[in-house]
């Protein structure tokens, strides 16, 4: 079973089409123990991280998502999903993250058009089954004004080029995470989650 | 590199696409959810669904619309028409719309604007914005109008589209009153004065009749995106088409 956290994101039901329309009946769930049950686990998100993290708390997802990661589990971050398993974020005076992984989450500097907003190109940069069938380059589609800046460079996955180069995906193991939206970008996004799952294998069928 | 996005934009009423219905390769071209395929398909960057039923049956029926559309399609949507208050957004974006946009509403009531803004996040924000030139102005100037372009505010665009934006709009749809339906260019100058003024990306819409156009709106008028209902529904010019032409002409395009 896919799960699919609901907490509120306003992206929530783009996800939950899309991993539908390749086939699959995901769980969409706010209750922890569904979330420890998981096979494989998508966080949604977009707007604020703040927000994202009051929320989590609220619901008391915070221990439960860093639980499912910690012991392996295919998880997707999305977006605002990538930017709180950091430790922290300036966005909104500075808030404290979930920090499942070392590095802070910045405002894009000024003289750019924020948020970077549209379809830009993702440059891969490790080899991984999550990019199977997806060309190097395809454009995906970003929406933020805040990017990530992994202390352990070696999780960088893709960068894309917004006047400086961007961390847009990072993969750790089983944890993958994207500053774009794969819901949001056409086929290269439909492949790009079918690839998720078919990592999690035969058990969330 | 971001690439320039090509938008069509689609008016519905009463859960019915009112212009662009001469696509005779459709099998219904009335049909939100299949106009919405279709451009999908022809490689359109994100679609623009204004709503123009005036009874609450019909605004009631665009949510239906926007979910139908979101269960088909893997792009960006921005729903806009009648959204007057936060929990007119949250119903749109709850049913799948990534982006909502407000014109008179906001311009009524600018707090609508932050309050919005902080409930969903600047991103979702997009304030349309209707300017028609000044005439007998001594430096170019541009007047906001609300109500569908049909009521003057005396409120000067650049001071608004900077006002917005510091409310929190993350995004500007202008459309230019003088252009809009000649077909004859987008007005390039408020296009540019405006996208030059605000640090947010800016849609350019009204007036677009030759590829050229679109062209000149980008790279002239320094728009982030082009809007244009008629010079796709109508077939004069395809996404496809269009993308090509401007590929060619070296602007960034996703194709």
């Amino acid at each position: 079973m896919i799960t699919i956290i609901d907490y509120g994101a306003g992206n929530l039901r783009s996800v939950a089409n899309a991993v539908t329309r390749l086939g699959y009946q995901p769980k969409i769930t706010s209750s922890v123990n569904e979330l420890l049950d998981a096979q494989a686990v998508i966080l949604p998100g977009v707007g604020a991280a703040a927000d994202t993290m009051e929320s989590l708390r609220a619901l008391g997802l915070a221990d439960p998502i860093r639980q499912v990661i910690a012991e392996g589990r295919p998880f997707f971050g999305v977006c605002i999903g990538l930017q709180v398993l950091f430790t922290g974020t300036e966005e909104g005076g500075g808030h404290e993250c979930l920090g499942i992984l070392p590095g802070r989450v910045k405002r894009l500097p000024p003289g750019l058009k924020i948020p970077h907003m549209g379809w830009n190109q993702v440059k891969q940069r490790l080899s991984h089954p999550i990019f199977d069938g997806i060309p190097d380059d395809a454009n995906f589609y970003f929406v933020h004004s805040y990017y990530v800046e992994p202390e352990d460079k070696s999780l960088i996955a893709a960068d894309t080029d917004y006047g400086m180069p961007i961390c847009s995906a990072v993969i750790k193991g089983n944890l993958i995470a994207t500053q774009f939206h794969p819901e949001k970008s056409g086929e290269s996004g439909l492949r790009m989650y079918d690839n998720f799952i078919k990592l999690a294998g035969d058990r969330v069928r | 590199m971001l690439t320039k996005r090509i938008i069509p934009c689609l008016d519905v009423k009463d859960g019915r696409v009112v212009k662009g219905t001469s696509f005779t390769r459709l099998r219904d071209a009335g049909d939100p959810v299949e106009l919405a395929s279709f451009y999908y398909k022809e490689g359109a960057d994100e679609l623009v669904f204004l709503d123009i039923s005036a009874t609450p049956e019909g605004r009631d029926t665009m949510v239906d619309v926007v979910e139908r559309i979101s269960g088909e399609v893997s792009m960006p949507l921005t729903v806009g028409g009648g959204l007057r208050s936060p929990s007119d957004m949250r119903r749109m974006l709850r049913a799948g719309a990534d982006k909502v946009t407000i014109n008179t509403a906001a311009v009524l009531q600018p707090r609508l604007i932050q309050e919005s803004a902080d409930k969903f996040g600047s991103q979702c924000i997009v304030i349309a914005i209707d300017a028609k030139r000044i005439e007998d102005s001594q430096k170019p100037c541009w007047e906001v109008y609300t109500h569908s372009g049909q009521q003057p505010t005396g409120i000067d665009a650049l001071a608004w589209a900077r006002q917005s934006v510091t409310l929190g709009a993350g995004e500007l749809l202008l459309t230019s009153i003088d252009a809009d339906g000649h077909r004859a260019g987008y007005d390039i100058e408020l296009t540019r004065a405006i996208s030059e003024a605000v640090t947010v990306p800016v849609i350019a819409s009204g007036g677009a009749g030759a590829l050229e156009d679109l062209y000149q709106a980008l790279v002239t008028g320094k728009a982030d995106a082009v809007l244009a209902a008629s010079i796709f529904h109508y077939g004069s010019h395809s996404i496809h088409e269009t993308k090509e032409y401007l590929m060619k002409k070296g602007l960034p395009i996703r194709i």
